[in-house]
């Protein structure tokens, strides 16, 4: 029969099928953080039993903690005893920890795929709905309650129905400035928030095979945003290049029976699916996103569309919008670069190489949020750190940040901030904060601008 | 995890589509380390106005309305994974989530609490919604067994449809963990083959 390339990840890991009921799926590897993995550890003491593979989980602090000082105890005192507890926790368990100060600590989808712990044809977990951004690889990735997180530390394996399968096609050249950013936005503004729900979707075509790894990642990391559990994209040369040599990553004559595998795994010509949408990377402009949910979002220049729905009305109520309004000229006091969509080396250098020799707009605070230790440390090498800080950006340690604003980095109540990030919910980053997701070049051109600008009009360097 | 066979019980309508789990419960409540006390902060954003005072005018402030049934808008739990959007709605107490379309990984969450999530027709979600505005006392019978949604007074029984497996962990109050567990052997042999 003919499969799919999430056929045959997924596939390979069952263990078994209950009659009438769901598949026993084998979990490759377990990625947890400080905030959805307390309880599931009690969950294990309350019932006396060990973590199965601590050797297959790997943990990282992420989602509350500061971006200023990491060095010192953390201030917030239930921030402080999440974190406290994960390192416990991992010590108690055998489990490795990239925490606070450590040089591979990071958001954990940063931190993963950058060690090479991500590899094609695996299943991974976390309980992170974000966990899609690994699907990049080939992986099966998905995100999973604390429940969920329990029964994999118990067992190693999830009881599951298989998904059904879509396909999301793009083909042809992306316009000047369409950044991986505004191709995820497009797809979700013309499908819809829960066109992928039930689903498992891979990315096919040539914009992805064209795409880097980092881009990549980002369109997979917002499938969940278009209600799939994951997005996977067939693993090529430009995987195989970007996980070899990578601390985790297969040695030797490992290396070479893993990728000799991992080339058996792109979906057979004729393979089935059971949704299927195409696009034309011409039709794709750059994005933003004007309402309280990722799938509203518009080519920037055009205008906001008139709807009367009583949902479509509180967004905009919220953001403080017009029907029929255009974005373009609206002004910007805050600017959020970072998240585990946008906040790889290859995000910053673009940002970098629209405000060198610039400086950010006096109105706007900008926040420059590395993903992980390792790209904070490559930001400096590279000098694009000295270009931020002459430009007037504050640069930060790594970690979820103002994504979701569980620590200080919150924006205020009624401001806009245009974020690399990948929700736009109502207090997401902050109670009362309305967000406006864009690509990285969108973000340094408002923070340089003070204002959103046509980018898609631009002619850029 | 408790038991759940049927339930009979007045419900609180929220005709508002799209309701993400940043608003069932905000990021900032995320930092328990247990699972209790988080029906508090259900909806905390709605719930309470920015200087702390009730917002009279959401659902869940107005008397009229009670029930540990939630009728809600399309999409219902969509955004972070979070499984605290269901410890809360368990906490406040809500047994029972009915919509016309579930996010994945909520719908997981809530069945793993002993929280039963109903799928039922736009349309017929929208007589639920009228009915009960109209008509707060309205009394709604879930029956697990039996997988049906009875409004008497409206002479409505809609089946629902609901995986057997989950249905009879509910039931029996059974969780995923207990059953993995009772699997080990065929576990580790499926490890061994494939090391
Ligand atoms: S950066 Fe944001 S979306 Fe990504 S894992 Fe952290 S909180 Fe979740």
């Amino acid at each position: 029969m003919k499969k799919t390339l999430f056929d045959k990840v997924w596939d390979a890991h069952v263990v078994e099928t209950i009659p009438d009921g769901p598949q026993i799926l084998y979990i490759d590897k377990h990625l947890i953080h400080e905030v959805t993995s307390p309880q599931a550890f009690a969950e294990l003491e309350q019932r006396g039993i060990p973590l199965s593979r601590p050797d297959r989980t790997v943990a990282t602090a992420d989602h509350n903690v500061p971006t200023i000082d990491q060095h010192l105890t953390i201030r917030d005192a239930m921030s402080r005893k999440q974190v406290q507890m994960l390192t416990e926790n991992c010590k108690k368990h055998g489990v490795t920890l990239y925490g606070l100060g450590h040089p591979y600590q990071g958001i954990v989808h940063v931190m993963a795929p950058e060690l090479g712990i991500t590899q094609p044809g695996m299943t991974m977990v976390c309980g992170d709905s974000h966990t899609s951004t690994h699907g990049a690889f080939g992986t099966i990735a998905f995100g999973i309650g604390t429940s969920q997180v329990a029964q994999v530390f118990a067992s190693q394996c999830l009881l599951l129905n298989k998904p059904k399968k879509m396909r999301i096609t793009v083909n042809g050249t992306l316009k000047d400035n369409v950044l991986p950013k505004d191709v995820i936005l497009y797809i979700i503004a013309k499908l819809g928030t829960n066109s992928g729900t039930g689903h498992f979707a891979e990315y096919a075509g040539d914009v992805f095979e064209n795409m880097s790894m980092e881009g990549r990642m980002t369109v997979c990391n917002m499938s969940i945003e278009m209600g799939a559990r994951g997005g996977m994209i067939a693993p090529d040369e430009t995987t195989f290049n970007y996980v070899k040599g990578k601390e985790f990553a297969p040695k030797d004559a490992d290396w070479e029976r893993k990728v000799a595998y991992w080339k058996t795994l792109p979906t057979d010509e004729g393979a089935q699916f059971d949704t299927e949408y195409t696009f034309d990377a011409e039709d794709i402009s750059p994005m933003i996103t004007f309402g309280t949910n990722p799938g509203m979002g518009i080519k920037i220049g055009e205008h906001i569309p008139t709807l009367a729905d009583p949902s479509f009305e509180k967004a905009l109520k919220y953001m403080d919008l017009e029907k029929g309004q255009d974005l373009v000229g609206q002004t910007i006091n805050y600017v959020f670069i970072g998240s585990c969509t946008n906040s790889r080396i290859e995000d910053f250098r673009i940002a970098a190489s629209q405000i060198k020799g610039k400086q950010k707009a006096k109105n706007v605070t900008a926040l420059i949020v590395p993903g992980s230790q390792q790209v904070a440390k490559q930001i400096k090498e590279e000098g694009l750190q000295d270009v931020f800080e002459a430009a007037g950006f504050e640069i930060r340690q790594s970690g979820c940040s103002a994504c979701l604003g569980m620590n200080e980095d919150k924006i205020p109540a009624g401001e806009y901030c245009v974020s690399t990030s990948n929700r736009n919910f109502e207090g997401r980053q902050g109670p009362g904060a309305r967000t406006f997701l864009a690509s990285p070049l969108v973000a340094a051109l408002t923070a340089v601008e003070g204002k959103i600008v046509d980018v898609s009009q631009m002619e850029l360097v | 995890m408790q038991k759940f066979e049927t339930l009979s019980s007045t419900a609180v309508p929220l005709p508002i589509e799209n309701v993400d789990t940043d608003q069932i419960i905000p990021a900032r409540f995320l930092k328990a380390t247990d699972k209790v006390g988080f029906g508090e902060n259900l909806f905390r954003d709605w719930r309470y106005n920015k200087d702390g005072s009730v917002n009279s005018g959401f659902v869940l402030n107005n008397a009229t309305f009670s029930g540990s049934i939630l009728v809600a808008g399309e999409n219902f739990g969509c955004g972070s994974s979070r499984e605290h959007a269901a410890w809360a709605l368990e906490d406040y107490g809500f047994k029972v989530v009915i919509s016309s379309y579930f996010a994945d990984i909520f719908r997981g969450n809530a069945l793993n609490n002993g929280i039963l999530p109903i799928i039922i027709a736009q349309e017929q979600l929208n007589v639920l919604l009228e009915r009960i505005q109209e008509k707060p006392e309205t009394n709604f019978l879930i029956d697990l067994p039996n997988q049906e949604l009875v409004v008497e007074d409206l002479k409505i029984r809609h089946k629902f449809a609901i995986d057997p497996y989950k249905k009879m962990c509910l039931i029996n109050g059974y969780d995923d963990i207990d059953f993995l567990i009772s699997k080990r052997d065929v576990i580790t042999a499926f490890e061994e083959q494939n090391a």
